[in-house]
């Protein structure tokens, strides 16, 4: 029985694994910088994890303010508010920004204050990467919004960036766009690698691989993600730089180069790339849904299994983005079988879940709120991913409204709101103060109505024939346009109260105690909340605990 | 066990109703065999995925109400059960089989181009459609007709906003049509729901597709890939008709084709070649160059008072059968004719002002293009 054991600690060593008396006076000789340099040299991990949620969530509000642009013009029939060409530079950077320097760096930022403070070490393995990493992403996406700016506009051809619509066609700014993409992407890659040197190497003494709670897990599959395919996004940035600016004919047919070759070379990145934003998520709510139910997770090996099942079968499932493109029969029948496949792990995560709320003693704080609208609504959005699936079907669904359903369903109630679940849960530990609970019920219930008021009315825009991307519609699509708009606005609105939560959060509230949720076991509740600057300095001794039976 | 499948296909049906009301709820049955069996795999599917719903929410659901912590609900503490995981691996596992048996039979199926009746060449360009019907000599270009004014909310918008063309393409029911399609520049795809046909063009490529039609009458579509700033606004309308119809039609369209190709031996007068080419010049050159020749910068330079087009009359020639290699501007020699070209030549040199008196016959375009 015990080697099966899903982690659980006890939490003995608290006293002296954490800031004491000897320690505290060790760093009190050291001077700190103060000001904006504390912040621009910082290399504490938990400093670096705050910079990136930080800057996450002043991009969430970037992308929201350019979807509502979207959704304003899409309010009623007709060209009313914006030009097409603006129209599309809007959708463009709606994506960029919420893939790339939203939904991304806040999934880093949980992962810099919680790995280490999970397995039990100081800090992240190589801490001036770490402050590298992140400064670069403010350059990055400062330099991507500045091309909206420039003479011909900004980016223009979908956050998918199909050549030659991109290359041959696009606007000058395109490089620009090239550039800011190729730091990003550099700076994903050196937060990979300092997650992946972390877990393997830091864990407390005594924490086997199979006892590290699923958020390290599904972070650690994660990582491993983001360095095999960030290098193929910026070998196809690069061919499309080299075909814009040096006269090569990668991807264009005029010169034998091959159009479809960039989708291939894409979704190679990109599929493995909707995991990389989902994976995490997963972890989050596995911590999550244990504490509140007050019942170990169940089936905690098969979670690991399922992770990495999903992880592998990302890199076999690409060309279902490219159902329509003409592909043989033999590669359309392929991409459907494997596709369908990573319906079973993903299955097995959620009746997982599902499994572990059975016969738990269930309470429903803000976190737990997030974490079961996130189990239902993802599951839903699995439900239209199979859909999609199917490959005969999706000859119709492809490029409609229907599949800008699917994928926000998977990443707004799925990776943002495990975002926010993970922020409401943590954030105690990070402020010693409980997030206030009735505004922090308020926010979640607004985000539940605008989220589906926004979504759940695009299926059927999509299935009744509306494509994605246009700036004006037929007429039979005014209704469903009408409520989603509606709900968009609402929705973007709703996420002020959050940023009014986590305020007050900062500035006040009810104290919180080291283990702040009853049912939580993880180490990051050994530590005092809120967490000492420095923690962990001394390895705790990591003590599986007893079976409960 | 008997009452819920019935009521399961009385909504079933009832859905299957609607598709006759253009404001549907649903994908459309359609009116090919392709789009009815894609249409049963969409239903079953979406059936499967509310069933599993029910039964995992069910579950959810109930024990988050059962199970609460202010009830009093103690926590058990179990953690695994590996005959029920076996068993939740392997019931989706064979549910995804029973799916997959009827998708291939029926992609298999849309992928058997063999044996068409007639072959139909589709160009995707920026941002209308050109039709080939191949053999026949026919071939026309189809653009958005709905008005600027429409779009702008300055008229009162019609029941097929954005959904009209001025020239449909025209096909016979009951005869299997093979769709040839590419496109001139970026990537399109041409989708018409009712079909059941969606299929990118892309420029270097020859995609192949195919649709037999059960029942006349007009379908309409819109482009489904981004395309660049017009995305929205190149719709397809497909008029189906029995074939004694369409066979009327085709000669028709034959004869006028022809009438067209005599004219280009003759000699054309000023007034004709601007009124031809102003018609021209609407169709296709205006969406980019703007219908008054003012252009939009950066991409699509003005034509009004362009210097060096007023100035150099091979150069404006080359430009336009020839096209602008790394440029929006594509060749025109294959799908403009002789009279097109010359006509829409003329019309730019002596509209808007730039009034160079230039007037280039059909003949003189014929031989550049065959040079």
């Amino acid at each position: 029985m015990a080697p099966k054991l899903p982690p659980q600690h006890s939490l003995q060593h608290s006293s002296t694994a954490v800031a004491g008396g000897p320690s505290q006076e060790h760093h009190a000789h050291v001077a700190h910088p103060k000001g904006v340099m504390r912040w621009l040299l910082t290399t504490n991990h938990k400093e670096i994890g705050s910079l990136y949620l930080i800057f996450s969530l002043t991009m969430f509000f970037v992308g929201g303010i350019f979807a509502l642009v979207v959704r304003a013009e899409l309010f009623q029939p007709g060209l009313q508010l914006v030009e097409p060409e603006f129209f599309n530079q809007m959708t463009t950077m709606h994506g960029l920004i919420m893939v790339f320097a939203a939904v991304m760096p806040a999934f880093t930022g949980l992962a810099n204050w919680m790995i280490p403070l999970q397995i039990g070490a100081p800090d992240m393995a190589l801490p001036r990467l770490n402050n590298f990493s992140f400064w670069l992403l403010p350059i990055a996406f400062t330099l991507l919004l500045s091309t909206l700016l420039m003479p011909g506009g900004g980016p223009n051809f979908g956050w998918t960036f199909y050549a030659p619509l991109s290359t041959t066609y696009a606007p000058a700014s395109t490089t620009f766009f090239i550039l800011a993409l190729h730091i990003a992407g550099i700076s994903s890659i050196l937060g990979a690698i300092n997650i992946i040197a972390t877990i393997l190497n830091m864990r407390a003494p005594g924490m086997r691989m199979m006892d590290m709670p699923l958020f390290v897990w599904t972070w650690l599959i994660t990582a491993f993600l983001l360095i095999a395919v960030m290098p193929v996004l910026a070998g196809v940035i690069t061919m499309m730089l080299m075909d814009i600016n040096f006269g090569t004919s990668f991807f264009d047919a005029a010169g034998g180069g091959d159009p479809v070759l960039f989708q291939h070379l894409f979704w190679f990145f990109g599929h493995p790339e909707v995991y990389i934003m989902i994976l995490p998520a997963f972890g989050i709510v596995s911590a999550i849904i244990p504490t509140f139910a007050r019942k170990p997770l169940f089936g905690y090996a098969s979670m690991v299994y399922a992770t990495a099942a999903i992880a592998l079968l990302s890199f076999l499932v690409w060309a279902h983005h490219m159902f329509i493109v003409g592909l043989p029969l033999t590669a359309e029948l392929f991409f459907m079988y494997s596709t369908m496949l990573i319906a079973v792990p993903t299955g097995v995560k959620v009746f997982n879940w599902v499994t572990t709320l059975f016969r738990g003693s269930i309470s429903f704080e803000p976190p737990m709120l997030f974490a079961l609208a996130f189990v239902v609504l993802f599951t839903i959005g699995g439900f239209s991913g199979l859909m999609l699936a199917i490959a005969p079907a999706d000859f119709q669904y492809h490029d409609t409204y229907f599949v800008v359903a699917h994928f926000h369903y998977v990443l707004v109630p799925g990776a943002i709101f495990a975002i926010m679940a993970g922020v409401y849960y943590w954030l105690p530990k990070w402020t010693g103060h409980y997030p206030n609970e009735r505004l922090a019920q308020c926010h979640f219930w607004c985000s539940i109505i605008g989220v589906n008021l926004t979504f759940f009315p695009m299926h059927f825009a999509g299935l009744a024939g509306m494509p994605r991307r246009i700036p004006d519609y037929a007429l039979q699509f005014a209704d469903f346009n009408l409520l989603s708009s509606i709900g968009a606005f609402f929705f973007g609105a709703s996420q002020l109260l959050f940023v009014l939560v986590v305020v007050l959060c900062v500035r006040g509230g009810q104290k919180a105690p080291a283990k702040a949720w009853e049912g939580a076991v993880d180490l990051e509740w050994s530590v005092p909340s809120p967490a000492p600057l420095h923690t962990f300095e001394t390895p705790p001794v990591f003590h599986r605990a007893q079976s409960h039976d | 066990m008997r009452l819920p499948w019935r009521w399961l296909l009385s909504v079933t049906s009832a859905a299957t109703l609607s598709q006759a009301h253009a404001s549907s709820w649903n994908m459309p049955v359609g009116v090919t065999d392709i789009s009815r069996d894609i249409f049963g795999l969409h239903m079953t599917i979406f059936w499967v995925c509310v069933v599993i719903g029910v039964i995992v929410f069910g579950v959810m659901f109930y024990s988050l109400f059962r199970y609460r912590h202010s009830k009093g609900a103690k926590a058990a503490q179990f953690h695994e059960h590996t005959s029920v995981e076996v068993l939740w691996t392997a019931i989706p596992i064979l549910i995804l089989v029973g799916m997959a048996v009827p998708a291939t039979a029926t992609l298999k199926n849309m992928y058997d181009t063999s044996e068409a009746d007639l072959d139909i060449m589709i160009t995707g360009q920026q941002w209308r459609w050109r039709y080939e019907y191949l053999g026949e000599d026919v071939a026309f270009t189809s653009n958005l007709s709905t008005s600027r004014e429409q779009i702008r909310g300055e008229a009162e918008r019609g029941e097929h906003y954005l959904l009209d063309v001025d020239e449909p393409l025209v096909l016979p029911i009951n005869r299997k049509v093979r769709f040839l399609m590419t496109s001139d520049d970026v990537i399109h795809s041409w989708w018409v729901p009712e079909l059941a046909v969606k299929q990118d063009t892309i420029p270097g490529f020859i995609n192949e597709n195919w649709v037999q039609i059960n029942e006349p009458g007009i379908y309409r579509g819109q482009c489904a890939e981004l395309c660049g700033v017009n995305h929205g606004f190149m719709p397809i309308v497909v008029h189906a008709m029995e074939e004694a119809d369409y066979e009327i039609w085709l000669a028709e369209r034959k004869e006028a084709a022809e009438q067209e190709a005599m004219g280009v031996d003759r000699e054309w007068a000023l007034e004709e070649l601007m009124a031809r080419g102003e018609t021209v010049y609407q169709s296709i050159c205006s969406s980019c160059h703007q219908s008054e020749g003012q252009g939009a910068m950066p991409a699509f330079p003005a034509l009004a008072g362009n210097e060096q087009l007023i100035d150099d009359l091979d150069w404006h020639l080359d430009r336009i059968i020839n096209g602008v290699s790394g440029a929006a501007m594509p060749a025109f020699r294959s799908t403009l004719n002789p009279v097109e070209i010359a006509s829409v030549v003329t019309y730019t040199r002596n509209a808007w002002g730039n009034d160079t008196g230039d007037v280039v016959q059909p003949a003189a375009v014929a031989e550049l293009i065959t040079q």
